[in-house]
């Protein structure tokens, strides 16, 4: 027997027997005979050292990180993982263990969840943060549909400079609740315009949504932002890299009312896509209209500290269609890889990797910048920039990875304004070795030319 | 409970993972951006292990003992999926690098549609969702886009069983339908007489689980099919109990339109204490259209004599929903369930079917008699019981869940179904002994025996684990949902 089943022929003999019956096939009577047992086209199945091998041939058809310099982040991003993190969320106590329903045996669980709301309020100087959204792209929806329960309004205006997916998911999340989504362009420095986002807000808007770096790369003030959210009642939504608050002003002392973002950065590998995290965070006055899972502290029938989850009522299993959010679970094993993760950088640690990020990423760009045909675009930035190629950003990646090397995101179909351009990428992964070698081949491509 | 938070365990200047120094320029720090301060906490990599693993300690999970509870399908989660999912290949590749760079990604990706299609008679697949709620929004954003496209715009109504997960009801709102409830028959079937009565040209669909919460397959499953179809509605699964069903009959030849399946259930990967999980959602060719861009695509390109095969993303799909996650779905999480399929096969999948609904069937017989048991009839993958009996006797169903804690099991799911009266959801899974479940079946009738006897034992429980019953309403009341100081 496969399948990882215990029970041996005479074991299932032998409880057939209890129930008074003779075959398995017994139990599936109540099935419309001429439906039962399908034939299922699949491949035979395999042994652990066969299962093993064709997985390690699949794998080895990829480029992965650790053998080639990567310069790509737009939303996934390539940061040191230490090796403590993988060690605790490899625990089975951790990672076999259901959502924690029964306090008294889920006390691990809970309390790491609570770490993790505390540091992500600290991170983003918040009052209150959930267990976790999905990731950050969910997030971002969950928050436009909250700011709009909070307001009692449905139009959104968006920042053109929200990662481009992430403003799709929003649209797809609402699609059924008739929200109006107006877009925000960018001036020239990269930032929000201001104007047209003053033009566009107005008393029927339930927020203002920007990102923090912006997609481009761009750091800018969030203060006049939520100035201009507020003069008409609306919320201001930031969705950040949390690695950049290590470093950077929090949004909430910036007037920020929700913060989400991509917790992936703090402790996961990009892992072709997902698992990643959604954080989630917002003042202390909307907290009954926060979605998804929350642990609050409390004591037990003997007075010692524990913790539950708590304030249940806004969730599905209790108000069904009133809910705040159909969200059941969070993600909670990648929020406590980001809880070890912020754990063992802890202050000291979070702002050094921030500062080698910032460090690295704008020599690069102004290495590239001087490169004859290449020209850096906008203004202030933290680790990710946009240059403007001599040739087809696709030809510049193309010949990058002849070189081993993982280029840009290319702009062209999210930013068709931006299409000869790229947006770089540059974390403490990667070394002075590696920007030289990038810096080398672009060169090459601009002599080319 | 002594373990102290991270907050109470830092101590100024120290310091967990050293970092290599600078080796290009500094660049001047933009004064007016910087943050005057990070108020995170301060420890050394030991502490922060011995911290983590003190916390694990506290929990109980799978890989320390049996956990029946209903609807989750807690089976053991393969140590091999732990190790494939974490090759270089798979865990460090970013997901906008070129598809020339992650064919074997793709392959994976595109393989595992095709056998998720094979296993649900469904063949159009989408990975994205991340989460059964997920899959439940991407279910039903398609079945409120496949009406809208065909301009039936007065469908505003989605039924629900009063047996359904809270979730489907909370689904159908969020995508803007209001909710009718349609009630359960004394066998524990949809009360099809209702359906009926509830059908009609302003339903969109109806949202059902099957088998359904109470562990048992819908009787009438193709006479409700026909209801809905009839009345232009689709049928939406709630896939959380396909467990019940693999290689035994297909949802698509029972009528459904959208499914979602929950690889952490039925594929094997793990629950994670709450995610990540994954909720892949497969339609009929029909609702194919209308899937999340991109999917995972083949193409075979001829090269002179030889014909290459290539795999790529597929962004075409001008009347999809739009994209539901910021990427293509918890890839890492889809390494684990394929390789739980070539590892199975079809044979391997029956057997994790009969083998369930075979342990299921058993534990209904052993405790019959010890707990009241609401629909006497054979049932799937798990089993539900009331505690009705002992709340006569002033010991309720959370009692009899907290006292299976101090007997060494993870409780039940307990107070769901809603329809049960103090419900017990009694789910073991396909990967537990018969010495385990005759364990649990000692354990539930002592406890049925101390309900009578001892009753302050099981109200008073547990006892022994590192906390007792928790002040709930406290919690609620002044709500404490991060460390102060």
């Amino acid at each position: 027997m496969s399948s990882y089943i215990p029970n041996t022929d005479a074991d299932r003999r032998k409880m057939l027997e209890a129930l008074g019956l003779d075959s398995l096939q017994e139990l599936f009577e109540v099935i419309p005979p001429e439906k039962r047992y399908p034939h299922l086209d699949l491949p035979p199945p395999l042994s652990e050292m066969e299962v093993k091998k064709l997985l390690r041939g699949l794998a080895e058809k990829n480029a992965d990180l650790d053998h080639h310099p990567c310069f790509l982040g737009a939303g996934a991003y390539h940061h040191f993982v230490p090796a403590v993190v993988d060690h605790i969320i490899s625990r089975g106590e951790f990672y076999t263990a259901y959502t924690p329903y029964q306090p008294e045996v889920s006390q691990g669980t809970l309390t790491t969840i609570y770490e993790f709301q505390t540091m992500v309020c600290q991170l983003a100087g918040m009052d209150v943060a959930n267990a976790s959204m999905y990731d950050g792209a969910t997030g971002v929806a969950e928050a436009g549909l909250m700011a709009a329960r909070v307001t009692r309004r449905d139009g959104l205006v968006v920042a053109s400079t929200l990662h481009p997916r992430y403003r799709e998911v929003l649209r797809t999340y609402t699609q059924g609740m008739g929200m109006d989504i107006q877009e925000v362009g960018y001036g020239e420095d990269g930032g929000v315009d201001l104007r047209q986002a003053d033009q566009l807000l107005g008393t029927g808007t339930a927020a203002l949504m920007v990102q923090y770096p912006n997609f481009l790369g761009g750091l800018e003030d969030l203060q006049p932002l939520s100035e201009l959210a507020h003069g008409v009642g609306a919320l201001l939504v930031v969705c950040v890299d949390p690695i950049a608050l290590g470093l950077f002003r929090a949004p909430g002392e910036q007037g920020a009312d929700i913060v989400v973002g991509e917790g992936q950065s703090l402790g996961s590998p990009p892992s072709y896509g997902g698992p990643y995290v959604g954080l989630f965070a917002c003042r202390q006055k909307y907290l009954r209209q926060i979605p998804g899972r929350l642990v609050g502290m409390t004591t037990d029938a003997d007075g010692r500290r524990g913790f539950v989850l708590t304030l249940q009522p806004r969730e599905q299993h209790i108000r069904r269609e009133k809910a705040t959010s159909n969200i059941c679970t969070n993600e909670a094993l990648v929020a406590l890889a980001a809880a070890t993760y912020l754990a063992i950088m802890g202050k000291h640690g979070l702002r050094q990797v921030a500062e080698l990020c910032y460090h690295k990423a704008h020599h690069a760009a102004s290495e590239i910048d001087a490169l004859p045909g290449y020209e850096r675009l906008f203004g202030q930035f933290f680790k990710e920039f946009v240059i403007r190629t001599p040739v087809s950003p696709a030809t510049v990646n193309a010949f990058l990875m002849e070189r081993g090397i993982i280029g840009g995101y290319g702009l062209e179909r999210d930013y068709p304004q931006l299409g000869d351009c790229l947006l770089l990428c540059v974390t403490e992964m990667n070394t002075k070795e590696e920007i030289d070698s990038l810096l080398e081949a672009l060169r090459e491509i601009g002599d080319a030319r | 409970m002594t373990e102290p938070l991270l907050f109470e365990l830092s101590s100024p200047g120290r310091v967990g993972c050293r970092l290599p120094e600078l080796d290009v320029p500094e660049t001047a720090l933009p004064e007016k951006y910087l943050r005057p301060e990070l108020p995170l906490p301060e420890l050394s990599e030991r502490e922060v292990v011995q911290h983590f693993t003190r916390l694990s300690q506290l929990n109980f999970s799978i890989d320390t003992g049996f956990y029946p509870l209903g609807s989750c399908t807690m089976k053991y989660n393969p140590k091999l999926h732990e190790e494939v999912a974490r090759l270089p290949g798979f865990a460090r590749i970013h997901p906008w690098q070129s598809e020339s760079t992650v064919q074997g990604a793709l392959q994976l990706m595109y393989e595992l549609q095709e056998y998720l299609a094979e296993i649900t008679g469904l063949p159009g697949v989408s990975l994205q969702p991340v989460a059964g709620a997920h899959g439940e929004l991407t279910g039903m954003l398609i079945v409120r886009a496949y009406h809208q496209e065909r301009g039936d715009e007065g469908r505003t109504v989605v039924l629900v069983p009063d047996s359904a997960h809270g979730t489907n009801p909370a689904t159908a709102a969020m995508c803007g339908y209001k909710v009718a409830t349609v009630p359960s028959d004394p066998r524990g079937n949809m009360d099809v007489r209702e359906l009926e009565r509830l059908t009609d040209e302003t339903v969109a669909g109806l949202m059902l689980t099957n088998p359904n919460t109470l562990g048992l397959f819908e009787e009438h499953i193709l006479q409700v099919a026909e209801i809905v179809h009839e009345a232009g509605g689709l049928i939406y699964c709630d896939g959380a109990n396909v467990n019940a069903l693999l290689g035994i009959a297909s949802p698509g030849e029972l009528g459904t339109d959208v499914l979602h399946l929950n690889l952490h259930k039925t594929f094997s990967t793990p629950h994670g204490g709450g995610g990540p999980g994954a909720g892949a959602t497969v339609v009929t060719e029909e609702l194919t259209p209308f899937l999340p861009t991109p999917a995972a695509a083949r193409r075979e390109e001829r090269e002179s004599t030889a014909a290459a095969t290539e795999y790529y993303l597929d962004y075409e799909r001008p009347q999809s929903i739009g994209p539901v996650s910021g990427f293509y779905g918890n890839f890492g999480v889809m390494v684990k369930a394929y390789a739980y399929l070539r590892s199975l096969g079809e044979c391997g999948l029956r057997e994790v079917s009969e083998n369930a609904v075979l342990n299921a069937n058993y534990l209904l017989e052993q405790l019959r008699g010890y707990y009241h048991l609401p629909y006497d009839r054979l049932c799937l993958h798990e089993c539900v019981f009331s505690g009705k009996a002992q709340a006569n006797l002033g010991v309720h169903t959370v009692d009899i869940a907290k006292r299976l804690i101090d007997l060494g099991f993870h409780p039940p799911t307990v107070y769901f179904p809603l329809i049960v009266d103090e419900a017990l959801m009694i789910e073991p899974t396909e990967t537990e002994s018969l010495e385990t479940l005759d364990a649990f079946v000692s354990a539930m009738r002592q406890i049925a025996q101390e309900a009578e006897s001892e009753p302050e034992l099981l109200r008073d429980a547990a006892r022994t684990t590192p906390v007792t019953r928790l002040d709930e309403a406290a919690a609620a009341r002044k709500p404490n949902l991060r460390w102060q100081g």
